[in-house]
């Protein structure tokens, strides 16, 4: 713990505006959060249907059921891409990021170039991170602004069968649940 | 809540940060332009007021989605863009 740690924890416990336990929970959750996580939620999605249909409504509920301390943090949302739909998450305001699943965002994700390019010129965008999507794909953006906090649910790859859930949570990257990859084998 | 899923709504043209401090949740891009309701997002205390630690009330929130080919001057890409937008934003067009 460094000094500015120290400090803030007197001050918060001292206030009386949080427990030390409080804390201590809090800070727990956000250093266990990570892209595995979110990506065990994936993996469990492609291999059980009805946590599949938990997670694309009410994908707080879907995260607590993998053990994912949820208290406190802004709702998740889970949009699946599909067949007809590719989703692509951006927050072209600020740098809003389901941190709770996924732990903290990559670099690009909080530049100018990814937020002003992910609602003007997305293809273009995808493009760099060499994902091209097939003739037919609705492509949506999703602009997260407000009070949720959004993921992708990503397309299952092909020559995935019969694979349990460990392989293939391993193939899920933190990309494919932003929307600027798709997981491949 | 007072919109549908399936209701088209305009986003407001107003520029409250032109009078003042203001913290707004609805991009700029958005503002004066025709989108349609996907879902009912919950309410939420106003982040407008949250933000300057004034009395929140709760406001409803709900998912729109945009054609970005209305969006901008060139014309755009064949997408849509779907973002949360606040209630007290959104007008019968």
């Amino acid at each position: 713990m460094n000094i500015v740690e120290a400090d803030g924890e007197e001050l918060l416990v001292g206030k009386h505006l949080v427990t030390e336990a409080e804390l201590a929970e809090y800070m727990a959750a956000t250093d266990n959060a990570s892209p595995g996580q979110g990506a065990k939620m994936v993996a469990r999605a492609w291999t059980d249907a009805e946590y599949r249909a938990l997670m694309l409504r009410d994908g707080t509920q879907a995260a607590e059921a993998m053990n994912i301390p949820m208290r406190g943090m802004p709702p998740l949302g889970v949009l699946e891409n599909t067949d007809s739909v590719h989703n692509l998450i951006v927050c072209t305001l600020c740098s809003c990021y389901p941190k709770a699943v996924l732990g903290y965002p990559p670099f690009w994700y909080k530049s100018a170039a990814y937020r002003s390019r992910a609602v003007r010129d997305p293809r273009g965008l995808l493009a760099e991170f060499h994902t091209t999507l097939p003739e037919g794909v609705k492509l949506q953006v999703v602009d997260s602004t407000a009070d949720y906090r959004w993921m992708v649910l990503p397309k299952r790859p092909a020559g995935t069968e019969g694979w349990n859930v460990d392989q293939l949570a391993a193939i899920v990257r933190e990309g494919d649940m932003v929307g600027v990859t798709v997981p491949s084998v | 809540m007072t919109f549908s899923p399936g209701d088209t709504v305009l986003v407001r043209d107003d520029w409250p940060e032109a009078r003042g401090s203001a913290h707004i949740r609805t991009p700029y891009y958005l503002r004066g332009h025709k989108g349609r309701v996907l879902r009912y997002l919950g309410d939420h205390p106003n982040p407008e007021d949250l933000a300057f630690a004034r009395p929140a009330a709760k406001r409803s929130l709900y998912h729109v989605s945009f054609p970005m080919a209305e969006l901008w001057p060139e014309g755009g890409e064949d997408a849509d863009v779907i973002v949360e937008i606040y209630e007290h934003w959104l007008e019968r067009p």
